[in-house]
């Protein structure tokens, strides 16, 4: 194409030189060597030897097949990649097979893998939505197919005009009594389901929640199983338009897609019926038992968020802490780092700045993991519970998975894009592995209910709670943290922080007693806005999301000092004890210091105290300094995952930019084809003019 | 492939209407509300020229095929950046054919909104070669570069290096036998890289590396050499070029890296305006001042902290018109009406929201004005220094770091809680913020990085008081910094007057209250460097905290003057009105935010923190019925925000089915892997239940 007279297709390659020394293996190394503690046995204090043992089993495996590879998706586009993610699901259901993975196994390989799939909602929502809600008939029909792959589904919730607010879907499924059918109808263009991943490209059928219409009589959205493609060459059915959505700002390897019917007939046994039931012919309505056995299956879904955040956040500070370490910036004078007794730049770890914004990170994800496993024993317990007809634990577990959901997505985004940003213009590479990681991750915030939403069910809760504690009706559990603190406040409400001193800061008892205090101030003073001063429920909404934060914090703060409290001596040695114990400290203050305002405002700390906790805080970071790339080593996250050119274990950073770099495509040719066509013109234009001129 | 073939159209949505009332209702609703007119209000922040031009450009833009938006959102990595050398062509042909000025130019690049492979050589190359070339140099180079026969970039980052340029790696070796330098790249960290325009695109380069000349060391020095040939556009011998790869964003311009292999280039290549080297022998001159540089980069800044408001305007204006139109939930205690009818209630009605979104919209304002007057300065500084004063260049040049540090970071945040703030189809690339947050996020990195250079604010600030303790600080009126130092020693111990939380309305009680929290953070970083012996490194996190200080004060002050001598420059009653309440809301709405720093310094009191919490609410209830029409007064055309969300007739949900429509996955009924994955998967489980069933 270009000029002639040389070959054009030769791929620029590197010279083979090194980097300037040290070389960021070396720093990584030495970095290792500053460790005070034993770093698999934190991995499995936090993680568990069978979690470890699978992982450690599935990643060569994925390594070595093709349709897992890693490195194509920063350089293909949507389409490209969706057209990748569907070989890739095929080939997981072989593999699946050939190495007999249950479960668990292929969860973690679709958290190795990093990257949503057409099939994934089939998975994730389909069918779970099958098991719970088909009756013994529907079960053989759809559910036990579904599982088999015969059928693929997706969960056909929000409209175009509708997401969180399912009472005011506007698709309509009417009782025919004379064909005993339904009629599924899309009265307006706002009432297309949209965002519903699977459905776009891949799925042949959907569980459609629809408003139920009998007989001219509205009772509100009911699920449906309808089938939406033909089996024989996965053409829409008639009456049903169905594509995708477009481009979205991440998760772009899923069909997200668009449903609409125009007066479709589906027979009566579409209709889910494990809860509600229609009697054939009279259409008479039977009303479900019991709405909150639903409760529990939230709280469990929550509860993985919270521990997939943590693991999401573990990869970018992994990732920030490492390239940190091997990252040079500057000759700091005052205090010059030597190598081999030569001067080098200083690594940027070793800056405050840079340890402020990285080092509370890694301990927030400590944090995570502890109340992810935590919910997820609760959840256990609560299912227990309920099967004795114990519904005691549910509420606050269900309000608190609310507001942790919340909390913790919003800390997770700001702390992985903080991350990605502390590895400077590097960060802005997709090499880096966080820029995806941050697009597919901030679905969290919005689904599985809305972050500013889900905060007012927690308030909720909390109001009531404290108005049964105040009129002595609240009944104390042991897992009911709230009626805890609300009832410690309750007996001193003016009582101030007994703190004069940094160190005394260090006590788990004095730091979860603040935030306790805090957060049941915020409560009364919501109270008192509420109940006493007739304000309107929308005009708190911003101290609302305050209360059920406050109230989050409680609980992540408590769930790290308790798992510590309750592991015994074998289950964690003192040096790894001591450095979590930091870790926990430093979790505690850094999120006192991110709303201390809060903790002013209900004067139960002095500006004095305020002081300390911000010195504390620089203090626990200088500790941390030599054990941070060893705390990040911990989370035990293979390269495979990370699949970043920063964030290698072996450090050499630059060496591994350079081979991604090389795979680029616009590098494949020595001169670009659009070069003909609008750079040579361009240049020539330029000669033109210059003759045109030098004529006048 | 042929079984599917038949279904090889693309699919339409049914011709159908919104649920009522549309979102164009609800927005004309809004419009009435505003308590002041638009246009004034447009007119006085851009001024009639602007808009002007921006009317007459926008639909000489719309018409053009390669200016087309639609497919950008749809297209890879590959096929974008093809589009935009496409474009950069006809741009030309379009600038000649319409006459446009620069400013005309601006224009258009800013409508455009996206960044091009030529982008670099305008505003980096060319600028460099007007700063540094001597008398020859000039002909040689910069004049055939205005004329784009050569097309440059500035390779100055290092894969190893970013920020600190005297830890550059490539040398440039003095040979005096031959009067030619020698440039080369001793590691692989020594490689340029993250340069814009060298991928692929440019056949010059300025390039940054260390003079070295009979083994003497001077530092990095700039050259301007040729890289690829004029003829066909190889790279030279010597040198190995290429694209670094994907980006989060800016994937449209080839930023590339470059290594050198003993590379020979010319004496002339040297630019010589300042630093010399003198042929033959060698001997190096030094340049005589190098301050005068710190004025270009007082503009770049002050251009960015432009964009950052305009880039605030634009996310805000998506945002709020899409709060207006969408609805969510019906709101039991005061439902929203419609005729007789009760209606969701619009989200924009909810007060969470416009605690997110309405100091947004301030913070837009606050920018732009700030933008200004940085621009403002730069000129008077440009003109006291040519009498020979450079009185004014310190304060300006350290302001001018923080500030940008502090508003693009401000901005960075902004755009993505109004894509947030959007619900689920702000994930969607048609609400026109994703690409956008993408594209706008090396702001924070280009120009300084904004981790580090609050450090020469903060530097300064220590300097300044260390001088007003010493009494050798000289007032003058443009230097902010002592005035409000000056204030603070005057009483130290000073609390803030207010009683009542309409006090907080008073910009004399905002403003002293930034000052004194500012001065009081100064005062106790010098205190612990200078007589506690706490290193600089060790308290870097104060030294951000008081950059950050001192740069709020700038913008509150100058939000708060602009208004003062607003009426005198034309704005009417209601729309001063308007703007001063907004103003009040972006002080209030910054103190919240940092509340402990003015507790800690023991200036405001806990009650008074919950006065400003108060009154931030009060603020954006009177702000509300004007949301709309505040953000319209940022006069942004559909064609620029390129949103279905933000667009000004409000049918957002209409605009989201025509792009979905253009999908490229929707343009046949069945997907080309059906007949490659989905339908194996099922046989293959069909296959499986076979086997079962046999067992």
């Amino acid at each position: 194409m270009a000029g002639g007279g040389f070959d054009n297709n030769v791929p620029t390659k590197f010279p083979k030189l090194s980097v300037k020394w040290p070389k960021g293996s070396d720093h990584l190394k030495a970095e290792r060597a500053k460790a005070t503690f034993n770093v698999d046995a934190v991995s499995k204090f936090v993680f568990g030897d069978d979690y470890l043992n699978r992982v450690k089993k599935i990643v060569p495996i994925l390594e070595s097949e093709p349709a897992f590879e890693k490195t194509q998706r920063y350089y293909q586009s949507r389409y490209q990649r969706i057209a990748h993610a569907y070989e890739k699901d095929k080939r997981m259901v072989e593999l699946a097979e050939e190495f007999k993975w249950d479960d668990e196994d292929k969860r973690i390989v679709n958290v190795l893998y990093d990257q949503v799939s057409p099939y994934s909602l089939h998975y994730l929502m389909f069918i779970p939505t099958l098991r719970n809600q088909c009756n013994e008939e529907q079960r053989e029909l759809f559910y036990e197919r579904a599982i088999r792959n015969e059928i693929i589904g997706c969960y056909a919730q929000t409209e175009l005009g509708h997401g969180s607010n399912v009472q005011g879907l506007e698709t309509t499924a009417t009782y025919i009594p004379e064909t005993n059918e339904f009629e599924l109808h899309s009265p307006h263009l706002t009432s297309s389901k949209w965002w519903i991943g699977s459905l776009a490209k891949t799925a042949n059928h959907a569980a459609v929640m629809a408003r139920l219409i009998i007989h001219g009589k509205d009772y509100g959205p009911h699920p449906f199983c309808v089938q939406i493609r033909s089996m024989e060459d996965h053409r829409p059915l008639s009456g049903v338009t169905v594509g995708d959505i477009g481009p979205k700002f991440g998760y772009v390897t899923i069909d997200n897609g668009f449903l609409m019917f125009d007066h479709y007939r589906v027979p009566h046994i579409s209709f889910l019926a494990k809860f509600a039931q229609i009697k054939p012919g009279s259409g008479e309505y039977v009303k479900p038992a019991n709405a909150r056995l639903s409760y529990g299956t939230m709280v469990l879904s929550r509860a993985n968020i919270v521990n997939g955040s943590g693991t999401t956040l573990a990869r970018g500070a992994t990732v920030a802490v490492r390239y940190s370490a091997v990252r040079r910036q500057f000759v700091d004078s005052n205090e010059p780092r030597k190598w081999n007794n030569q001067v080098i730049e200083t690594p940027v770890i070793d800056y405050t700045m840079q340890q402020y914004r990285i080092f509370s990170t890694v301990a927030t994800v400590y944090a995570l993991l502890f109340t992810g496993r935590k919910m997820i024993q609760l959840y256990h317990l609560n299912q227990k519970e309920m099967e004795n007809g114990n519904l005691g634990l549910l509420a606050d577990l269900h309000a608190t998975s609310s507001g942790l959901k919340s909390l913790v997505s919003t800390i997770t985004i700001e702390a992985l894009e903080d991350c990605r940003r502390a590895c400077g213009g590097h960060g802005f590479s997709l090499f880096s592995g966080l820029g995806y990681a941050y697009q597919d991750y901030l679905p969290l915030v919005t689904f599985e209910g809305d972050n500013y939403l889900l905060t007012q069910q927690t308030a909720r809760y909390l109001l009531k709670t404290y108005r049964s504690v105040v009129s002595g009706k609240a009944e104390p559990n042991e897992h009911n943290l709230t009626i805890t603190y609300l009832t410690e406040y309750l007996k001193s409400p003016t009582a101030a922080m007994p703190v004069s001193t940094g160190a005394e800061l260090l006590n788990p008892e004095i730091l979860l007693t603040a935030f306790g205090y805090r957060a049941a101030y915020g409560i009364t003073q919501l109270i008192e806005q509420i109940d006493n001063q007739g304000r309107s429920w929308n005009s708190v909404l911003v101290d609302i999301n305050r209360v059920s934060r406050s109230h989050s914090a409680y609980v992540i703060v408590h769930n790290f000092f308790a798992a510590l409290q309750q592991a015994s001596k074998t289950e964690l040695a003192v040096p790894e004890r001591k450095v979590l114990q930091t870790m926990a400290y430093l979790f505690a203050l850094h999120m006192m210091e991110k709303d201390m305002t809060e903790f002013l405002i209900s004067d139960y700390i002095t500006s004095t105290q305020a002081k300390l906790i911000r010195e504390q805080t620089l203090e626990l970071i200088a500790q941390i300094r030599p054990n941070a790339v060893s705390l990040v080593d911990a989370f035990a996250l293979p390269d495979y995952y990370l699949a970043s050119a920063l964030g290698r274990y072996d450090g050499d950073v630059y060496e591994s930019l350079v081979d991604f770099v090389e795979k680029e495509p616009l590098n494949q040719t020595i001169v670009i084809d659009s070069y003909e066509k609008y750079i040579k013109p361009f240049v020539y234009a330029g000669l033109k003019r210059q003759k045109n001129e030098s004529k006048l | 492939m042929t079984t599917v073939s038949k279904y090889n159209r693309p699919t339409r949505f049914p011709d159908l209407p919104v649920r009522g009332p549309t979102g164009n209702e609800l927005i004309q609703v809004e419009r009435a509300k505003a308590s002041f007119d638009v246009n004034s209000l447009s007119k006085f922040i851009y001024g009639e020229e602007y808009l002007a031009k921006q009317d007459k450009i926008v639909p000489i833009l719309e018409s053009e095929p390669v200016f087309d938006k639609s497919r950008r959102y749809f297209q890879g990595r590959d096929e974008k950046i093809r589009d935009a050398w496409k474009k950069d062509k006809r741009f030309l042909e379009l600038a000649q054919k319409h006459n446009w000025d620069s400013k005309d130019q601006n224009i258009a690049h800013a409508l455009y909104d996206q960044t091009s492979p030529y982008h670099l050589h305008y505003i980096m190359f060319v600028p460099t070669l007007e700063g540094q070339c001597n008398e020859e140099q000039r002909k040689l180079f910069l004049e055939p570069s205005k004329r784009d026969e050569i097309i440059g970039c500035y390779a100055q980052t290092e894969l190893g290096h970013g920020s600190n340029i005297r830890g550059l790696e490539t040398t440039a070796t003095y040979i005096p036998e031959t009067n030619e330098f020698e440039i080369h790249s001793p590691y692989l960290s020594s490689a340029k890289w993250w340069i814009g325009a060298l991928g692929r695109t440019a056949n010059y380069a300025i390039i940054m590396a260390r003079l070295i000349i009979h083994g003497v060391e001077y530092g990095p020095h700039t050259f301007c050499a040729q890289i690829r040939s004029l003829e066909d556009h190889t790279p030279l011998p010597g040198l190995i070029i290429g694209d670094i790869g994907p980006k989060m964003g800016y994937n449209t311009v080839d930023n590339g890296f470059m290594m050198f292999d003993h590379f020979r280039i010319p004496h002339i290549s040297m630019l010589a305006k300042y630093a010399q080297v003198k042929p033959g022998s060698g001997e190096y001159v030094k340049p005589v001042n190098s301050k005068l540089s710190y004025g270009g980069m007082v503009h770049v800044r002050a251009s960015i902290v432009s964009e950052t408001g305009r880039a605030l305007a634009r996310s805000s204006t998506v945002a709020v018109r899409y709060a207006a139109v969408r609805r969510q939930f019906y709101d039991v205690t005061t439902p929203r009406k419609w005729g007789d009818e009760t209606i969701e209630t619009s989200v924009i009605d909810y007060t969470m929201v416009q605690y997110r979104l309405l100091p947004v919209i301030a913070n837009a304002y606050a920018l732009m004005f700030t933008g200004k007057e940085m621009l403002r300065l730069y000129h008077l500084n440009i003109e006291a220094m040519k009498q020979g004063n450079f009185g004014i260049l310190a304060d300006l040049h350290a302001t001018s770091s923080g500030l940008k540090s502090l508003t693009s970071f401000m901005a960075v945040e902004g755009i993505e809680e109004c894509r947030r703030s959007c619900g689920g189809h702000g994930y969607s690339m048609f609400s026109g913020l994703g690409h956008f947050y993408n594209d706008y996020l090396p702001t924070m990195t280009v120009e300084g990085d904004n981790n580090m250079i609050y450090q020469q604010t903060s530097r300064y600030l220590l300097k300044t008081y260390r001088d007003v303790v010493a009494g050798t600080a000289q007032p003058s009126e443009h230097n902010l910094t002592l005035t409000y130092l000056a204030q603070y020693m005057q009483n130290p111990k000073a609390k803030c007057p207010a009683a009542t939380a309409t006090e907080f309305l008073n910009p004399e009680v905002i403003l002293t209250a930034f000052g004194f929290r500012a001065a009081a953070g100064i005062a106790k970083v010098a205190e612990q460097i200078d007589n506690q012996g706490r290193s600089w490194n060790d308290a870097l996190v104060d030294l951000h905290r008081i950059s950050r200080a001192h740069c709020q004060y700038f913008i509150v002050r100058t939000f708060f003057v602009a208004l003062q001598h607003a009426t005198d420059e034309g704005l009417g009653m209601a729309e001063r009105k308007v703007l001063q309440t907004v103003a009040s809301l972006f002080a209030l709405h910054l103190m919240e935010k940092d509340l402990s720093d003015f507790v800690l310094c023991n200036y405001l009191s806990p009650e008074q923190l919950d006065m400003i919490k108060q009154q931030v609410q009060e603020l954006l209830k009177i702000i509300r019925p004007d949301a709309v029409a505040l953000v319209d007064a940022f006069a942004i055309p559909d064609y620029m925000l390129n949103s279905a969300l933000g667009r000004y007739d409000g049918n957002a949900y209409v605009a989201l089915t025509k792009m979905a429509e253009q999908e490229p996955l929707n343009q046949t009924q069945v997907v080309d892997a059906y007949e490659a994955c989905i339908k194996p998967m099922r046989e293959y489980a069909l296959k499986n239940r076979k086997d079962l069933s046999k067992l």
